[in-house]
C-alpha cells in the first residue's frame, strides 16, 4: 500500500471534466427527456390545429339563422347549439345536485370524522367507483336509474332521459369530488382544530366553522373540476338519453336529449363516415371547439384556486 | 376552603359538575355526523347495487356459456354472440398505450422533476400538462379523427391505410388512446419521482455519478411503485374509454372474424370492449340489454378493476413504508 502504482501527473481541466463519452451520453439522455416532455406541447398545438381548421369552414359557410333556431338535427342543416348548450346544462346541474352533497359528505367524514381503520377501508371502495368506466354506468343509468328512480318519481319521465343521464354523471363525479375535496381538508394543519378544541369548540363547530373555511379553495376547486368534468362526460349521456340522430330544443329533463359531448359522439357513430350533407362534418368539430373552450376555460380557474390552497399550507 | 358550605354552592357545584361529567346529548353535533356517514354509505350503496345489477343480469350468460361468450364473434342471434372481437381490439389498444404512453410520459416526468431548470418553458409545459389532463375524451377523438385517421388513410395497404378503412384501424385508436393517458403518466409519475428524498439523489452525486446515472440507479428504483400505479391506473382508463373510440371509427356491426395475426388486425376496422358495451345497450328490450350487455361489462369491470385495486394496494403500501 506504501508504493502509488499510479503515474504522478499534474491534475487538469479535462482530468476534472470526466469521461467524454460518460458526457455524451447523458447529453443525449437529457435531450430525449426533454423531446418527451416537449410531446405534450405537440399535442396541444395538434388538439387546437385540428379543431380549428374545421371550425373555422363552419364558421364561415354556416347560415347563421340555423345556428340558433329550434333543434340539433345537423343531418338536415340545423345546428342550433343552444339545444346543446341548455343540454349540458341541465345534466351538469342534475349531476352536480348529486354529486356535490354526496361527495363533499362523504369528504367531510372521511377527513374529519372517520377513525384512520374505517378510514382505511372505506376510502379504497370509494376510489374503486372512481374506476368504472363510464360505459358501465351508461348502462346502469339506462337500465337501473331510469325505470327504477327516475320513471318511479315522474310517471310521465321516457325511458331514455335527461335526468337519468344527469344522475349518472352525477355517480361518475362523486369520487372525484369526494378526493378532492378530502385531500384539500386534510391538508388543514391540525394545529388550526387544536386551536378550535382548545376554545372549547364542539366537533361540528371546529369542522363547520374552522376547517371547512381554511379549505374553502379546495372545496371550490373540486366543485369547479366536477364541473368540467361533467360536461365533458359523453358516454353516459350518449347511452342514456338517448337522441340519436338530433333533438328538438327542449328544457324537460324527463324527455330524451342530447348534450354537446353526445351530439358529438351520436354524430359519429353508426355511420360509416362521418362526413355527411353540407357542414355536417364539420359541425363536429365546432361544437368540440366550444366544449374544448368552456372546460378549458373552467380547468384553468380550477388550477387557481388548487394553487391557492397549496400555497397557503 | 370548607370555611363556608351554603346550600347555593353545592347547588352551583353540582351544576358545574354535571355539566363536565354529564351525558350530554349534543343534538346538532350528531345529526350532522349521521349526515355525513349517510352520504358516504350512499355513494357505496349505489356501487353494490351497481355491481349486483350487473351480476345478475350477467348470471345466465356467465354460468352456462363463458367459453362461448368469450371466445364467440359478433352475431345478431343473442344465444351465439361472442365478444373475442372486442377483447383483442381492447389488447391492441393496451399495447399501444405501454408502447408509446409509459416510455414518453414517464421520461417526461423524469424530466420536469430532475432537469428542468426553473424557466417560464418549464411552467408552461407544467401548465400545459394539467390542462391536457383535463381535456375532455370526446376531444381527443376529434384529434384521433383529424389527425391519425387521415394520416394512417395514407399508409400502405399492409400497414392498415387505403379506401378499405379509411385509417379507421386499432392503430388510430391505439394512439389516439395512447395521447389520452400520457398527461395522467405524466403527472403521476412526476409525482412519484418528486417523493423521492433528496439525500438519495446527493448520495448518488457525492459519489460522482452523472445526473442519468443517479436517475437510474437511485431515484427511478425508489419511485417505481408509485410509478407502477400510475401507469395501471392510466391503462385502465384507457380500457374502460368509448367516447374517442367513437369518432375515431369503432364498429359494431361487420367485422372479419378475426383469426388473423397482427399484420391482419391492423389492416381490418376494429372494435373494443367498451364499444360493445354501448351498443349492446342500447337495444332496449333485447337479450342484448339484458344479459349479454351486463356479461360484456363483468368482463371489463374484472379487468378494469383488479388493475385499480391493485393499483390501490400498490400504493397503500409505498405510503406506508415512507
Amino acid at each position: 500500500m506504501a508504493e502509488s502504482t499510479r503515474v504522478d501527473t499534474p491534475l487538469t481541466a479535462t482530468d476534472l471534466r470526466g469521461d467524454p463519452r460518460r458526457q455524451r451520453r447523458e447529453r443525449v439522455v437529457r435531450r430525449a427527456f426533454l423531446a418527451a416532455a416537449a410531446v405534450s406541447i405537440l399535442i396541444s398545438a395538434l388538439i387546437v390545429l385540428s379543431l380549428a381548421r374545421e371550425t373555422l369552414t363552419f364558421v364561415t359557410q354556416v347560415d347563421w339563422s340555423t345556428v340558433w333556431s329550434e333543434g340539433w338535427f345537423p343531418r338536415r342543416g340545423i345546428y342550433d347549439v343552444k339545444t346543446l348548450f341548455v343540454g349540458s346544462l341541465l345534466v351538469t346541474a342534475i349531476a352536480m345536485a348529486v354529486a356535490v352533497p354526496l361527495g363533499m359528505g362523504a369528504a367531510v367524514y372521511l377527513a374529519e370524522y372517520a377513525r384512520p381503520r374505517v378510514r382505511r377501508v372505506l376510502k379504497p371502495v370509494l376510489e374503486v367507483l372512481a374506476g368504472i368506466p363510464s360505459v358501465v354506468l351508461g348502462f346502469f343509468a339506462l337500465v337501473f336509474i331510469s325505470p327504477e328512480i327516475i320513471q318511479r318519481l315522474n310517471d310521465d319521465a321516457q325511458l331514455f332521459n335527461l335526468a337519468a343521464a344527469g344522475v349518472g354523471v352525477g355517480i361518475l363525479t362523486l369520487p372525484l369530488v369526494a378526493s378532492v375535496a378530502e385531500d384539500s381538508m386534510r391538508s388543514v394543519p391540525g394545529a388550526l382544530r387544536e386551536a378550535s378544541y382548545g376554545m372549547g369548540a364542539r366537533k361540528i363547530t371546529t369542522s363547520v366553522r374552522v376547517v371547512i373555511p381554511a379549505a374553502v379553495s379546495g372545496l371550490v376547486a373540486a366543485f369547479i373540476i366536477a364541473v368540467s368534468r361533467a360536461i365533458g362526460e359523453t358516454m353516459v349521456v350518449f347511452i342514456a338519453a338517448g337522441a340519436g340522430g338530433g333533438s328538438l330544443f327542449t328544457t324537460d329533463v324527463f324527455s330524451p336529449g342530447l348534450t354537446m359531448t353526445a351530439a358529438m359522439a351520436s354524430q359519429a357513430a353508426g355511420t360509416d363516415a362521418v362526413k355527411g350533407a353540407g357542414l355536417t362534418f364539420q359541425s363536429l368539430f365546432f361544437v368540440g371547439s366550444l366544449l374544448f373552450l368552456i372546460t378549458f376555460s373552467l380547468n384553468l380557474f380550477a388550477d387557481r384556486f388548487v394553487r391557492r390552497v397549496r400555497q397557503r399550507y | 376552603m370548607a370555611l363556608v358550605s351554603t346550600t347555593a354552592t353545592t347547588a352551583t357545584t353540582d351544576a358545574v359538575r354535571r355539566r363536565l361529567e354529564g351525558r350530554r346529548l349534543d343534538l346538532g353535533g350528531t345529526l350532522f355526523k349521521a349526515l355525513l356517514l349517510g352520504a358516504l354509505l350512499l355513494s357505496i350503496l349505489i356501487l353494490v347495487v351497481l355491481v349486483f345489477d350487473v351480476v345478475a343480469g350477467a348470471w345466465g350468460v356467465l354460468t352456462t356459456r363463458l367459453g362461448s361468450f368469450l371466445s364467440g364473434t359478433l352475431q345478431s342471434r343473442p344465444e351465439v354472440a361472442g365478444i373475442s372481437q372486442g377483447l383483442r381490439g381492447s389488447a391492441y389498444i393496451a399495447v399501444f398505450v405501454v408502447v408509446l404512453a409509459f416510455p414518453i410520459g414517464i421520461a417526461a416526468g423524469i424530466y420536469l422533476e430532475e432537469y428542468a431548470p426553473r424557466s417560464r418553458f418549464t411552467r408552461f409545459v407544467d401548465v400545459n400538462i394539467r390542462n391536457l389532463a383535463g381535456v375532455p375524451s370526446v376531444v381527443y377523438g376529434i384529434l384521433g379523427l383529424a389527425i391519425f385517421v387521415g394520416a394512417l388513410a395514407t399508409l400502405p395497404d399492409w400497414l392498415g391505410g387505403g379506401p378499405l378503412t379509411g385509417g379507421r384501424t386499432v392503430m388510430s385508436a391505439g394512439i389516439t388512446l395512447a395521447i389520452l393517458v400520457l398527461p395522467i403518466v405524466i403527472i403521476t409519475s412526476a409525482e412519484a419521482i418528486r417523493a423521492v428524498p433528496d439525500s438519495i439523489r446527493e448520495a448518488g452525486f457525492g459519489v460522482g455519478a452523472t445526473r442519468w446515472e443517479v436517475v437510474r440507479s437511485h431515484v427511478l428504483p425508489y419511485a417505481v411503485p408509485g410509478i407502477l400505479t400510475g401507469t395501471i391506473l392510466s391503462l385502465a382508463r384507457a380500457l374502460g374509454e368509448a367516447a374517442p373510440l367513437i369518432l375515431v371509427g369503432a364498429v359494431t356491426g361487420r367485422l372479419a372474424s378475426g383469426g388473423g395475426g397482427v399484420f391482419e388486425a391492423l389492416q381490418e376496422r376494429f372494435t373494443a370492449m367498451p364499444i360493445i358495451i354501448t351498443t349492446w345497450a342500447g337495444r332496449p328490450q333485447s337479450e342484448f340489454q339484458q344479459s349479454l350487455a351486463p356479461a360484456a361489462i363483468v368482463v371489463l369491470l374484472v379487468v378494469v378493476l383488479l388493475a385499480n385495486a391493485a393499483a390501490i394496494l400498490l400504493r397503500d403500501r409505498y405510503e406506508r413504508r415512507r
